[in-house]
Parts: C-alpha cells; structure tokens; sequence
C-alpha cells in the first residue's frame, strides 16, 4: 500500500543504529574502505573525534526511510551535506534519527525536508529527497 | 601538499564497468538495512559504488590519500532508477577547486551510465582534502 502524500504531512520520524560492524559491512558492499570508518587511531590521527559512519551511510538511512514513508517510491534527488560527522563508539552504536515532513507536491513530484540528527545534534546540512508520486496528481 | 590547481576540468573514468547483479544490491542493502523485497526498487544510494570507484582513480591519479579525504557533501539527481541486469559505469570529472584553512575543497561531478551508454544518474560530491601534518598549507 502506497500512501499519497501532501503538502505539510509529517512523517514518522525513524530511528536506526549504526554500529562499527555495519560500518565494516558497508565498507565490503560499497567498496569505500576509508580507515576513517574503521580505525580509530587513524581517525584521531586526521583530527576526527573519533571512528565516523560513512557519510553515504547516513545518507542511505535517509533513503531508507524515505522507502519506508513513501512505500518504495521511485526517487528522482537524493543528497545532503555531511556538515556533523557521526562517531560511532566501538560499544553499542550511535543512534541516526530521521524525520520530516512533506515539502510540496506539483507534477507528480513530492518533495521532502528533512531533519537527519545525531545525539541530538543536525549531522546532515539541507538534506533533500524528491520522489515520484505513483499515479498522484498535484 | 595542496591538490594542483590545473586538475579543474579533468576527467577520471571508473577503472571498470559494474554489472548491478541482484547478490551486489543484497549486500549494499543488508548493510544498511534497506528493505528488500522482489520488484522493490535499489536503495537509491546504490550508485555510489560507481561515483566512489571514479574518485579512487581520481585519488590513485594524483597519489591523494583516502584517509585524508572527508566527504563533504552528496548529491544525486536521476534519470531513471538504477535496475538489477544494468552495466554501469562512471566519470568522474573535477569542478571545482579551492582552499580553506588548509583544506582543499574538491567539487566533483559523476557521470553514471549504462550500457547503451544513456545517463542513469548523475552524482555531485564534494571532497575535502586535509594536508598532511606539518605539510603547507
């Protein structure tokens, strides 16, 4: 089932946690092998605060709720600016918490704003999502 | 060191072509928990396999070190959704270069095609390069 969006909808913000397994899981599917991602010495060692998620980590959680709100809805734009890394302790995990609502929908095409938070904290600078609503007319 | 100026307007292709086989989107989607079903489309962000091959060439090119590259920002912008059986393959190819404190900020379009050679989508990232320790800035 496919729920047709409009202007000024919120959507259910989604929790995920990002370990340093997923992050090792990443790095195999997607070829990225950044020891940032993995390697807490050389994280320190560039001046981060410590072992950091993937930025397109991040932004793939957005995807996935983005799949997860709009039922698989094709998607036309997808991006963000990583303006906060997320550090991922080696117990546990950090939490990632995306929500949002419904931006604007003309032509078929539904367009988000989003909020993508960390601890609290914005980890995402203007995240922006637009997809294509199936069969939905403005 | 800083990256060299003349590099705005290169480009660097993928080293190889990607075929999208359903075993490749099941393990980028388990990784980050993408819901995966028959007929679901890929997780959008699936691309970036292809943008991030393009970068390495870019890096290996100009003995840029992976550890000191940060990304800075992401954008994709399709034509079409990327599907399992496609062959793809991207260029990159650099935008835009200036310093910061230091750091260089690397503006970078890809280019991701398929087999008939028609854009699927096209890939905007942004990289900063932080120098070595000790090294000009």
């Amino acid at each position: 089932m496919t729920a047709i969006l409009a202007a000024g909808d919120t959507l259910e913000p989604r929790t995920f946690t990002i370990t340093r397994a997923d992050l090792v899981a990443y790095a195999d599917a997607s070829g990225d092998h950044n020891p940032i991602h993995q390697d807490e010495e050389v994280a320190l060692a560039v001046g981060l605060p410590g072992v950091i998620a993937h930025g397109m980590y991040t932004l793939a959680l957005v995807g996935r709720a983005v799949a997860e709100w709009t039922g698989g809805a094709e998607v036309v734009d997808l991006g963000a600016k990583f303006t906060s890394p997320v550090v991922v302790p080696a117990d546990g995990g950090a939490e990632v918490v995306v929500g949002g609502t419904v931006k604007s929908v003309a032509d078929g095409l539904v367009t988000l704003a989003l909020e993508v938070t960390s601890g609290g904290t914005k980890v995402l600078g203007m995240p922006r999502a637009v997809v294509r609503q199936a069969g939905g007319r403005a | 060191m800083p990256v060299d100026p003349s590099l705005v307007g290169r480009e660097f292709p993928a080293p190889a072509s990607l075929t999208v086989t359903a075993e490749r989107v099941s393990a980028f989607a388990a990784a980050v928990g993408h819901p995966q079903s028959p007929g679901e489309p890929l997780p959008p962000t699936f691309p970036i396999v292809l943008a991030f091959g393009a970068m390495q060439a870019f890096l290996d090119a100009e003995r840029i070190d992976l550890h000191r590259i940060v990304h800075g920002e992401q954008r994709f912008a399709y034509v079409r959704p990327p599907e399992v059986g496609d062959e793809l393959t991207a260029t990159l190819t650099v935008t835009g270069l200036r310093q910061i404190g230091g750091a260089d900020i690397i503006a970078t379009t890809s280019e991701i095609t398929d087999e008939t050679g028609a854009v699927v989508c096209t890939g905007k990232a942004t990289l900063v390069h932080s120098a070595a320790p000790g090294g000009a800035a």
